[in-house]
């Protein structure tokens, strides 16, 4: 109860800081905004907060009864997109870099993304470096807020309930902070870390759902401070065999209150989560290398902490890239109490073979090796016979999973984009010396020598020249670098 | 009489000249066959004659390097870095039926340019009219898969090839009946020994060479600047508003398309299980089932590209879908709904129950269509080394088509 009041003192005394902000610093939101936020919070000074725009652009304002898609149409990156309280209902998608979402909180009035259960999800974003932050989400069909692709991503203080399948669920993406969420009444994981690389997921509490706090074929993830209660499972980490990307590991799952996930599993017929046991604290399926410290574990009814390989937790398609065995995990100190009040009748049989009728705080089924724990006396378990006592004795030297800095995209020269573009789009209607739907790289050097420009401006907006060939289509898709990028390549061919 | 007997002479000179004229013409065609020297549109031609893929997607990454993510990812690694001889050499196979039992059939029987590389066919059809199992599958971006056939049953398109070639339902060669006719036309071992000149003088055409020519030019087939990659490369005005709506359904998590058909290929190479019905009459197909003897994938198919989507009805494995509406709405329809009584499926976990409306599937069909592309379409050869032409193709067409009236 302290952490949950404690919580929401964080979350106040945030938007209060928010919302003084706009007095104090009226013209540099787009640079303050993000930065005194994370300070609020312990070890915020070591981490790469505010990790995400570094460009400063200028600030766009939606108010009540207007549109963020069309502020984000509007945006480019660096631009801050401040929300007013109001309700907005709309699919809010990002196609574009460097974009910050921020909903403005004035006296607890939040600004709200209602589904009304039609729409499919509030924010689908591709773009990298994006921010969403201070949103109430709620009723969606599919996701609260859903990634694909982009990287640097940090979606925080948003307070998600109903929204569907999924609160958040960022998806291959690399570099991601989740912080500071409130979600409830998802019916599959309400965050889902699907694919990613380098993710803190931290602060967050999660109630009410199928699963909790789900990492999935992701890799270095910190899931730490989060409270998570009343689902049907608490925080799992996965391997789940037939997804393009087929390994778990580095993942850290510390400092969690895992409080009672004794709700009863709602999640859709066919869905992964809706074979989960309720009353599973922690699950581990086939990930490696999870390392479990000092969460408080209780109260829940099946199994404080459960281990497994894909053979006893999934009723899937098997994988043969995809390996099933859970290698390497290691249960350092954990406070565990009053778990296994009521087991399933699997986890019964397999209680009732050491003479007990409760189930365990710590369940150990199927293949995998080189697992430890420590002080193994501790709890009541099963299936640890073979974990030998860890060696290490805390994580406390990894203070977060974040890059040092954000991942930057690969840098291209102009000569090299002018190049892509040339033999991506070009090179399909121009050869070098002979006719093919349009005429030779050659003659068109030889008009335009020396000026790049011009092939530039005729791509951009070509007129029919010669009767003999067909009417060039406009290239107007390239930006106006890449034309003179790709007409400065056109002249430089010799073959 | 007499005018009638002279009538006969003059036609039989005539034939005769036409003969005549028709054996010179093709010899002379014969000895015209060059092989191309420069690359096919999209590839840069390096210093050692080799072509590299060079595209847009190059100015991105990707996650662990599969080639999966959203609108700015890199591409999955591809078998290109032929050269420029191979791949037209390769070119010249493809279209040439010299390649079946019968002469009858070419690869392009199955896979026509003109029908996005795939055939319109519910089931294709190989020599002597024998229908097959599955549907051709497009070639578009195929240099681009590590898994190949509907059962992902090869592993490279070198093996895959083997396939369609000595299957005796498909184009019923053999190896060294195949080998025999390319090695005894003049042409072909010119060419051949063109194309791969490390080769000693007297060598004769091998079956590693044909498979890697016909890889090399199908490794060329790419389509990668279709007006959703306008898009994707930040160009918004490319797509329509209701393009737009479609493709935010399509990656939305209600229908979900996009956790599977994953861009930038739109497909994430995994088999899948999908429960789909089998034409009427026709036995569950099982397919990965077989391939990797586990029953957790019986009816298991790779999840097929959507580029060039719209060219390629008929769609599923068995081309049970006559339009690309019907094949939408198929998910929409309940999970594991078509599923025979009695059998066990492990459906895909993201078969569920959408609930689309109408309107939905409408726009994510619209979207589907922006991924038409085919602009780097090659060129069918008037002529081929073996002088054969094509017979397969209508009259298999036509056979087929009364079947399934």
């Amino acid at each position: 109860m302290k952490t949950l009041l404690k919580l929401l003192l964080a979350v106040c005394i945030f938007a209060a800081g928010i919302f003084t902000s706009r007095f104090l610093w009226p013209e540099k939101v787009a640079s303050t905004a993000q930065a005194p936020v994370a300070k609020l919070f312990q070890g915020a000074t070591k981490r790469s907060s505010g990790m995400n725009n570094t460009k400063e652009g200028k600030v766009i304002e939606v108010r009540n009864g207007e549109s963020i898609q069309q502020a984000v149409t509007k945006a480019a990156p660096g631009d801050l997109i401040r929300v007013y309280p109001g309700t907005y209902k709309e699919t809010v998608y990002i196609d574009k870099d460097g974009i910050t979402i921020q909903g403005v909180i004035i006296k607890d009035e939040w600004p709200t993304l209602e589904g009304d259960k039609k729409l499919n999800d509030a924010f689908l974003y591709s773009g990298n470096n994006f921010t969403v932050e201070n949103f109430r989400i709620q009723n969606f069909k599919g996701n609260g807020i859903m990634g694909q692709g982009g990287n640097n991503y940090v979606l925080r203080n948003n307070w998600i309930i109903n929204a569907g399948v999924y609160g958040i669920f960022p998806e291959f993406g690399t570099n991601g902070l989740i912080e500071h969420n409130i979600l409830t009444g998802i019916e599959d994981a309400a965050i889902y870390v699907g694919m990613c690389d380098n993710i803190d997921v931290r602060h967050n509490q999660v109630y009410g759902n199928v699963a909790g706090i789900e990492i999935e074929n992701s890799r270095h993830a910190l899931v730490e401070d989060n409270y998570t209660y009343d689902n049907a499972g608490g925080i799992l980490a996965f391997i789940t065999p037939g997804l393009p990307v087929k390994t778990a590991y580095d993942i850290i799952i510390r400092n969690n209150y895992v409080l009672n996930n004794n709700h009863v599993n709602f999640g859709a017929a066919g869905s992964i989560v809706s074979q989960l046991p309720a009353g599973s604290g922690v699950i581990v399926m086939a990930a490696d290398d999870v390392i479990i410290e000092n969460n408080f574990i209780s109260g829940n009814n099946n199994s404080g902490i459960t281990i497994t390989d894909h053979k006893y937790g999934a009723n899937l398609s098997n994988d043969p890239e995809s390996d099933p065995n859970p290698d390497r995990i290691q249960i350092l100190d954990n406070f565990m109490t009053d778990n296994g009040n009521k087991p399933i009748d699997r986890v019964k049989a397999l209680m009732a073979t050491q003479m007990s009728t409760k189930g365990p705080d710590i369940l150990a089924v199927g293949g995998g090796s080189g697992s430890c724990i420590r002080d193994k006396n501790r709890y009541r378990s099963f299936g640890l016979d073979n974990y030998s006592q860890c060696m290490m004795a805390s994580t406390d030297s990894i203070i977060s999973y974040l890059l040092a800095k954000p991942l930057e995209s690969p840098v291209v020269s102009g000569e090299m984009k002018g190049k892509m573009a040339f033999y991506g789009v070009c090179s399909g209607c121009h050869a070098f010396s002979v006719r093919m739907v349009g005429p030779p790289t050659i003659t068109i050097q030889a008009l335009y020598k020396d000026n790049p420009q011009g092939i530039a401006d005729y791509i951009n907006k070509p007129t029919h020249k010669r009767a003999d060939y067909p009417e060039m289509p406009p290239q107007n898709y390239l930006t106006p670098e890449t034309r003179v990028a790709v007409a400065k390549f056109m002249l430089s061919v010799t073959k | 009489m007499r005018r009638t007997l002279l009538f006969i002479v003059i036609a039989i000179v005539l034939f005769g000249a036409f003969k005549f004229y028709q054996t010179y013409s093709m010899q002379t065609r014969r000895s015209s066959f060059q092989l191309c020297d420069h690359c096919p549109p999209g590839f840069e031609q390096t210093a050692d004659n080799r072509c590299k893929l060079s595209s847009m997607y190059q100015q991105f990454s990707s996650l662990k390097g599969k080639g999966v993510g959203g609108l700015q990812t890199a591409l999955p690694e591809m078998h290109d870095g032929f050269s420029p001889q191979q791949i037209d050499l390769g070119r010249y196979l493809f279209f040439d039926p010299v390649l079946s039992a019968d002469n009858s059939l070419s690869c392009a029987g199955c896979h026509k340019p003109e029908m996005g590389f795939a055939d319109g066919l519910a089931h294709s059809v190989g020599i002597n009219h024998r229908q097959l199992k599955r549907s051709a599958p497009t070639l578009w971006n195929v240099g681009f898969l590590n898994s190949f056939f509907w059962d992902a049953r090869a592993s490279s398109m070198e093996e895959q090839m083997s396939g369609p070639l000595f299957s005796p339902s498909e184009m019923g060669s053999t190896p060294e009946k195949l080998l025999a006719k390319l090695n005894n036309i003049d042409e072909y071992r010119q060419l051949f020994s063109t194309a791969f000149p490390g080769r000693k003088k007297d060598d004769t055409i091998s079956m590693l060479e044909v498979c890697r020519s016909l890889a090399a030019f199908e490794s060329s087939l790419v389509s990668l600047n279709s007006r959703y990659d306008h898009y994707a490369m930040g160009y918004h005005e490319a797509l329509s508003a209701q393009e737009i709506e479609g493709l935010n359904i399509f990656r939305s998590f209600v229908a979900r398309c996009a956790e599977c058909h994953t861009p930038p290929l739109f497909t994430n190479q995994q088999i899948a299980v999908l429960g789909t019905p089998e034409p009427e009459g026709l036995p569950l197909d099982i397919g990965a089932e077989k391939t990797f003897r586990d029953s957790t994938m019986r009816a298991g198919f790779k999840v097929p590209t959507l580029r060039n989507i719209d060219k390629t009805a008929p769609y599923m494995h068995s081309g049970v879908f006559a339009t690309l509406r019907e094949a939408v709405d198929f998910y929409n329809k309940g999970r594991g709904h078509a599923v025979p009584k009695g059998e066990k499926l492990y459906l895909h976990w993201h078969i569920w129950d959408p609930k689309l409306t109408d309107y939905e599937i409408d726009r994510v069909v619209d979207f589907l269509k922006t991924l038409d592309d085919e602009t780097f379409t090659p060129q069918v050869p008037a002529h081929v080394p073996s002088g054969l032409k094509e017979t397969h193709t209508l009259s298999a067409y036509n056979q087929n088509k009364n079947k399934t009236e």
